[in-house]
């Protein structure tokens, strides 16, 4: 049994929010209905994709982010496609959706046309600035939400534009506190049998969770809004940075005292920490970080990463390599945790995936089956749940409604 | 109505990302006990800043009830101090165990077992207990025992090395590494996956009466939200590495500077229709009607070229304008916000990302708000922060049962310091 066994989840989203918030959901037992227009959810056209031509049925990107769902396709710009997700909706928990504002509410498929006929459902929805709000109506992309959400601001180099983190990671933020607040609709819903709407602006999650706690009490007290510092960490103690070495970087943060002096002995215990001005840590990081910094980059130059990882890991000092993805999928301990799994698919083949992150022991998370073809459940779907006939179904693949 | 009212949750969490789960549930209605103690003070219970001019005071723990991100992350909990390696105050913490849903640590591996919290001892006292571990990259493996501050498990992610700016324009052959995030990203990402697991388990439990062991590596967590990273080198043998700001099939991507200091706008255009807008917006220059800049895959070819004619247009207005002006015409747009940017916007004001709550030894403070919408069950912030030890009495008394003697003979103890 799984944790959300005989929950059902219909996602009418795109790209990779309401895919993402979805499949975590399905990774926790859920079963995943993922609608798609006939022409397919965008992220079959994003890549990578194995060598050959773009094929949608095997875009990297739509494989992770649809692992174990059943999919099928509709056009709910038609009637016929509204009445039939209506029908859809009839045996549905979850509806998980990101579509911009102003397109459910034409269609009379927002939350406010549903609820009294779907009392039961829990009606997500991920989008950058939410459903209320000046903002409700504007486009935003993950570099526009990140850009609002006051994470670009803090990265890059002091002197250079701001950068944001790659690889759409706001999208996946938002996703995950879909997850959180749709469960939590789930479980009150256990008690009082109404489902209701959940609201989830991908910039308010960065603004509330990381910009607000980190920034926010020293632009109070301090009066310091806060910026970018390109490799090095927050306001702390020296050394909280990155260091370049043979093959590469590493990060380092001794944070502690004790652990501070054990890096100090680990490099050969330099006569400069006996001169005052490099005894005090806050104003070697805050002041003369530079000149702080030079004093023990010889050490890193002579090394590669991975000899100093071993030997901070037994001087037991804060120190890690800057790794690359390659490094990541070929590392000793995520593969001896087994964290990644292998999905075969049809068209793609055997791919590696990261794995769950849910680890319960007797409900953990699993990746499904592969990601499905376009359409690939329309017949189980209509013909076998909806009772449409197969020659119906074909009638409406020709009229372009699925 | 509150969503998660009638649970009880103990929360050995320290600094970030243990204690945001259980704010998460706090804000919910949980029944949350903060478990601390003098003798080792919560990292976010010192530092800066601090409340008031003693600075070096904060640095060294004497103001632990002036911490401003302790007030941040710790609202709605109850807090109740104890020695944990005393006897009498581990009894205090295994009698609440066994009237309690889930018990929930960031400690490093094996810290449990070692003070008699491991859970083997919590479900012979409590058999449904769900019991929440956040290690930073695992209870078990090769590297179980790294010392994994935030930064460190971005390092060993792969996300740290990600970030920076692209070959060309400036940073040389090989990119320029920026690599750090200000602000703590993974604890972040790791305190949403937490709770979604607390949250599966307990529903899990409500039907079918049995708790279980979650644990969630940090790192685990991070590399997730990587898969388009991970897919590109399975797939293709090779990933893009630093990339900036830039994307391969929407251009422009990026952030352009404006009016004023250390002021920019980002801007994203998808498709052709969105282009057209831009170029109009910006009054039709010579230079959009140039072929070179027809189409996205020729425009990614030209990107410095591109972003410096935008960078033209962009610094004659403030980020606020070109947000308008670009918005009206249906491309997507937002200011670079800064925490004082974000903090007089009006639609995070109305949306309430942060809210003013009543401290005692403060006065009115700024807490952020909840993260997300719920119609019904919206959540709320109601009580401040903890006082260290506050409801030591509500807990020993009112939950435990303990008698009045016996809480003041443990208060004189060393017990719950």
């Amino acid at each position: 049994m799984k944790s959300l066994q005989g929950i059902r989840v219909l996602e009418l989203g795109d790209y990779i929010s309401a895919p993402y918030c979805a499949r975590a959901l399905g990774d926790l037992g859920a079963e995943v209905i993922k609608i798609e227009p006939p022409g397919g959810d965008s992220s079959r056209r994003n890549g990578p994709f194995p060598g050959g031509p773009p094929d949608p049925d095997a875009s990297g990107l739509y494989l992770f982010l649809n692992t174990g769902k059943r999919g099928i396709t509709l056009d709910i710009n038609t009637s016929t496609g509204q009445e039939m997700f209506l029908r859809l909706l009839e045996d549905a928990d979850v509806l998980v959706e990101s579509n911009r504002q102003g397109k459910l509410e034409a269609l009379g498929l927002d939350y406010g046309s549903l609820k009294d006929l779907f009392p039961q459902l829990v009606y997500t929805s991920v989008t950058p600035f939410g459903r209320t709000g000046p903002y409700k109506d504007y486009a935003g992309h993950d570099l526009n939400v990140q850009a609002a959400g006051g994470i670009s601001i803090g990265i890059g180099m002091p002197d250079r534009s701001p950068l944001a983190i790659p690889y759409s990671q706001s999208d996946y933020m938002a996703g995950l506190a879909g997850v959180a607040a749709t469960l939590i609709a789930i479980l009150a819903r256990d008690l009082t049998g109404r489902g209701q709407l959940v609201d989830v602006s991908g910039s308010q999650v960065l603004a509330a969770l990381i910009s607000f706690v980190y920034f926010l009490p020293n632009f109070i007290y301090r009066g310091v809004a806060g910026t970018r510092k390109g490799k090095r960490g927050g306001e702390a103690y020296f050394p909280n940075t990155i260091m370049r070495c043979k093959d590469g970087f590493v990060c380092l943060y001794p944070l502690r005292l004790e652990q501070y002096f054990r890096f100090l002995e680990l490099i050969g215990s330099p006569d400069w920490q006996e001169e005052p001005r490099y005894r005090n840590r806050r104003a070697m990081a805050e002041e003369y970080p530079d000149e702080s910094e030079a004093l023990i980059a010889p050490w890193f130059k002579e090394r590669t990463k991975e000899e100093i990882f071993e030997l901070c890991m037994e001087a037991k000092v804060p120190c890690a390599p800057v790794r690359t993805i390659e490094e990541v999928v070929k590392d000793e301990h995520l593969n001896w945790r087994g964290y990644f799994q292998e999905v075969d698919h049809p068209v793609a083949g055997k791919v590696k995936h990261p794995g769950s992150p849910f680890r319960l022991s007797e409900t953990p998370g699993e990746l499904g089956g592969p990601a499905p073809l376009l359409g690939q459940h329309n017949e189980e779907v209509y013909c076998d749940r909806l009772g449409i006939t197969k020659e119906e179904l074909s009638r409406l693949g020709m009229a372009g409604i699925i | 109505m509150q969503a998660l009212a009638g649970f009880r949750v103990i929360d050995i969490g320290y600094v970030l990302a243990g204690p945001l789960v259980t704010q998460f549930m706090a804000d919910m209605g949980a029944e949350v006990i903060k478990v601390e103690s003098r003798t080792r003070l919560d990292g976010t219970r010192r530092g800066r800043p601090i409340v008031g001019e003693d600075i070096a005071g904060g640095d060294r723990g004497l103001w632990p009830e002036l911490s401003p991100l302790f007030h941040c992350i710790n609202r709605n909990k109850l807090g109740l101090t104890v020695d944990l390696r005393t006897p009498d105050g581990l009894a205090v913490v295994h009698y609440l165990v066994r009237v309690s849903d889930v018990v929930l640590n960031n400690n490093a591996p094996g810290v449990m077992d070692r003070l008699g919290l491991g859970y083997e001892t919590l479900k012979s006292l409590n058999p449904d207990i769900v019991m929440v571990s956040m290690p930073g990259v695992g209870d078990e493996g090769p590297l179980k025992d790294v010392l994994a501050y935030a930064s460190i498990t971005s390092a060993l992610s792969g996300l740290m090395g990600l970030i920076g700016y692209p070959p060309g324009d400036g940073s040389g052959g090989e990119g320029l590494l920026a690599g750090q995030i200000q602000g703590a990203w993974g604890d972040v990402i790791a305190s949403l996956t937490g709770i979604i697991a607390t949250l599966a388990a307990l529903r899990h439990r409500r039907l079918t009466g049995e708790g279980q062991y979650i644990e969630v590596a940090q790192l685990e967590a991070a590399v997730s939200l990587l898969g388009e990273a991970v897919m590109e080198f399975e797939m293709a043998g090779q990933g893009q590495g630093n990339r900036g700001t830039r994307h391969s099939v929407m251009v422009p991507h990026g952030n352009y500077p404006c009016q004023g200091e250390d002021k920019w706008v980002s801007i994203v255009v998808q498709g052709k229709e969105e282009w057209r807008a831009l170029c109009a917006a910006m009054g039709n220059p010579a230079w959009t009607r140039e072929p070179k800049f027809e189409d996205p895959y020729l425009r990614s070819l030209r990107t410095e070229e591109l972003d410096r004619h935008i960078a033209r247009w962009t610094g004659g207005y403030t980020p606020q304008e070109v947000t308008e002006i670009l918005q009206q015409a249906g491309v997507a747009a937002m200011p670079v916000m800064n925490i004082e940017d974000q903090f007089t916007d009006p639609h995070y004001r109305e949306r309430e990302v942060f809210v003013e709550s009543e401290h005692p030894m403060v006065g009115t403070e700024w807490l952020p708000g909840i993260a997300w919408g719920l119609s019904e069950t919206p959540g709320s912030v109601r009580d401040h922060a903890p006082f260290l030890g506050q409801h030591n009495k509500y807990v020993i008394q009112e939950v435990l049962g303990y008698t009045e003697e016996r809480y003041q003979e443990l208060e004189k103890s060393e017990a719950l310091v």
